[in-house]
């Protein structure tokens, strides 16, 4: 299989590369990129008019709900909306039931996985921290990592034990793997349903204080700091937490933490709607917190970003709001959230939006960095920066379609992606 | 004229001339009341639905009567009995109620926003009971048809809510609606059943129930629950009592007659004494009849609305 991608804009940030050029592309190795390239035999030559060819994108944090929750999401559906998002891998949470505290679901997922799409989607197991994620008794750690885990987390739970977080930590320096923490803590977040603030208070909703979240982080990185651990706090959401973890980097490189693109669009204003799409945990904070984490995400205190996509079926979301879960999907709407809320806004460059889907995520999880350079595999996402478009939850590949970003107009979309040998062009 | 609304879900928001029409309409049905029969022919052929998920037994009867009293067809719902406990959820259960051909459903639920999502989910009107501890317009409309019986007006008037505003409902309908209306607002009680931020509504705070009284015309007490101490929120209803109780000895401290209201039912000798509670200022039974009334001027002001 020979494909010609002409005149794209490589971009390459952790090479300062960014040339327009084309990329012959036999059987999923680049054999060739220069200026022109004419070969016999073609099989699909792809014009993409100075679209940008980056190394490809990973969300390191999805629950696509199999084992156990299929009529949610599923390996196959959400590797469909990751491909459609723009993304080449994904790291799946290992929430699910049974949950990924063994080696065998461990095991199961990765090879399911590739029966999809002929495996363009690399899919990640995050395994847990703690046996059934109950964050008493330590997982098989050294195990999940032989079966292909790439990290711990008990997402969706808080390892709240300061001691069994200790004990993790520790037992994860033998295997160089981050240890990823649900910053939550229950005893102040217990019963809420959304930030709490002035909307909550005028809302009569029951509140989660953005202490709930800094207080684990602040106890995490003194933590990790005694350990020596690598720890990455996932889906920070407030300027207090991002204060603290601006902090602990000065003093270590193995802190590092992700946002999700609602906790940089929306604020609890967007509740006053009781739409339960805009309930999600942590919760929509506010105006000041949204400006915090731009600003960490402009100085580098948050690597990156990714999507905590959450399925939930219609039905699930249409109750009282107090009933709903929580979660919201995200996939689909990754590229262009970040695109228009970020780069359009001057916050961040074209080359730190790539850092931060692709090149950072790639360095916590200790995967093998992606060269677009000739011998390489090709691990690609392209992107159509300038393409303006509007969410349509209907088109969405997720079997799940509960997003508040319906209707929403966005810049920015991917066009392509390319791996294992594979492309997918995205509708 | 009539409301600008379909539905009544709550009071921010609703323009002051929908207040004062519907406290204009229940002078009118407190009349009603006033007469040997209490019954008007005004929804006759309109079929209402008190759909009822936490136990309410003052509110329930208080629409049912003014139902009742406007020849509507009554059917109610009750949690116990209801097929919530079978998994149905409220958007089935109201679907279901409504295919057999209802006019009006008036909603009580645990959960803030409940009479908001029931709006969207069905096509009756719908009358917000109380929601979680978000609104229950209807007893902040008493609240306000009772202050400006006894005072002719409530523009100006100084009202404080004293007691547990954080999981209260009744506070803040009354802030909204009072407010609306002109008068001045204050909560009191202790830091802890104080919800943050609230002062960004523009009203006052009081952490000391004699300072609160010193500023007050208005007194509305709410029920202080026992419950509340499993989360830490008070130490103790003693304590609660010696420090945010409102007494006569208290009231006696301020040289002036302010007026004493409370939503009930009323834990005596918590947050109020009996003899404040008996006394000649005290509004709490005129508050219970005109709860008739505002609940019959809603219900036909938004069942007659075409």
């Amino acid at each position: 299989m020979k494909l010609l991608l002409k005149n794209g804009r490589i971009i390459e940030p952790s090479q300062k590369k960014d040339f327009v050029s084309d990329i012959l592309i036999v059987n999923g190795i680049i054999e060739k990129i220069g200026s022109n390239i004419s070969e016999e035999k073609i099989d699909q030559t792809i014009e993409l008019n100075g679209k940008i060819v980056a190394p490809g994108f990973i969300d390191m944090h999805v629950h696509l709900r199999e084992p156990g929750f299929e009529y949610k999401e599923t390996i196959e559906s959400g590797c469909s909306a990751a491909a459609t998002g723009g993304f080449t891998a994904v790291c799946c949470m290992p929430n699910t039931n049974p949950p990924i505290d063994e080696a065998s679901v461990v095991n199961w997922i990765v090879e399911r996985s590739k029966h999809v799409d002929g495996g363009i989607i690399d899919v990640y197991p995050i395994a847990a921290i703690t046996k059934n994620r109950e964050g008493k008794e330590l997982s098989p750690m050294m195990e999940l990592v032989d079966a292909g885990a790439v990290g711990f987390s008990d997402d969706g739970a808080c390892v709240e034990n300061a001691e069994v977080m200790r004990r993790a930590m520790e037992y994860s320096t033998m295997i160089k793997k981050p240890i990823i923490q649900h910053p939550e803590d229950i005893s102040l977040s217990k019963g809420g349903v959304m930030n709490e603030g002035f909307v909550s208070t005028s809302l009569g909703m029951q509140p989660i204080p953005s202490i709930a979240e800094s207080i684990i982080i602040a106890r995490d990185v003194q933590l990790a700091e005694y350990t020596q651990a690598q720890y990455h706090a996932a889906h920070v959401s407030s300027g207090k937490s991002v204060e603290i973890i601006r902090t602990a980097k000065k003093k270590s490189k193995q802190v590092t933490c992700e946002v999700t693109p609602h906790h940089f669009t929306l604020t609890d204003e967007d509740v006053r709607s009781f739409d339960t799409n805009t309930k999600m945990n942590p919760p929509l904070r506010n105006q000041d917190d949204v400006e915090a984490l731009k600003e960490g995400l402009k100085d580098g205190t948050i690597d990156v970003i990714a999507t905590d996509h959450a399925p939930h079926s219609f039905d699930e979301k249409q109750v009282e709001f107090m009933v709903a879960p929580f979660g919201i999907v995200g996939l689909e709407t990754a590229i262009g959230l970040a695109y228009t809320e970020l780069v359009k806004t001057g916050y961040l460059d074209i080359y730190q939006l790539i850092e931060k889907y692709s090149v950072n995520p790639r360095r916590i999880l200790h995967l093998l960095p992606i060269s677009i350079i000739e011998g390489e595999k090709a691990n690609l996402t392209i992107l159509d920066p300038d393409f303006e478009w509007v969410v349509d939850i209907q088109k969405f590949k997720s079997k799940s379609k509960n997003s508040p970003f319906h209707g929403h107009k966005l810049f920015g979309k991917a066009f392509a992606i390319i791996n294992n040998g594979r492309i997918h062009f995205v509708d | 004229m009539p409301l600008l609304s379909r539905h009544l879900l709550g009071l921010e928001g609703v323009p002051k001339d929908d207040i004062q029409l519907i406290l204009d309409t229940a002078t009118s049905f407190r009349e009603v009341l006033e007469r040997p029969i209490k019954k008007v022919p005004t929804l006759q052929g309109k079929t209402i639905v008190n759909l009822f998920f936490e136990s309410s037994t003052r509110t329930r009867i208080s629409f049912e009567l003014a139902e009742r009293r406007l020849s509507a067809d009554v059917v109610n719902f009750s949690a116990d009995m209801s097929s919530l406990k079978k998994g149905e959820t409220l958007k089935d259960t109201a679907r279901n109620i409504e295919a057999m051909k209802i006019d009006m459903v008036v909603m009580r639920h645990a959960a803030s926003g409940a009479a908001v999502f029931l709006s969207k989910v069905i096509n009756a009107i719908i009358i917000n009971a109380g929601d979680g501890a978000h609104e229950h317009p209807t007893q902040a409309l008493l609240d306000m048809y009772s202050i400006r019986e006894k005072h002719g007006t409530i523009q100006g008037l100084k009202v404080c809510i004293v007691g547990d505003i954080s999981h209260s409902r009744v506070a803040l309908s009354n802030i909204y609606g009072l407010k609306t209306m002109g008068a001045r607002i204050a909560v009191c009680g202790p830091k802890t059943l104080i919800p943050r931020f609230i002062e960004q509504i523009g009203i006052e705070i009081f952490n000391n129930i004699d300072d609160a009284i010193k500023w007050s015309d208005i007194l509305n007490v709410l029920r202080i629950q026992l419950e509340r101490q499993d989360r830490a929120f008070f130490p103790s209803l003693m304590e609660y009592r010696k420090y945010f109780a409102v007494t006569r000895e208290r009231l006696d401290k301020a040289d002036k007659v302010i007026t004493i209201m409370h939503p009930g039912p009323i834990n005596r000798d918590v947050e109020l004494s009996a003899d404040v509670a008996d006394s000649a200022h005290s509004l709490i039974l005129q508050q219970v009849l005109n709860g008739v009334a505002i609940r019959m001027a809603v219900l036909y002001l938004l069942g007659t609305r075409s």
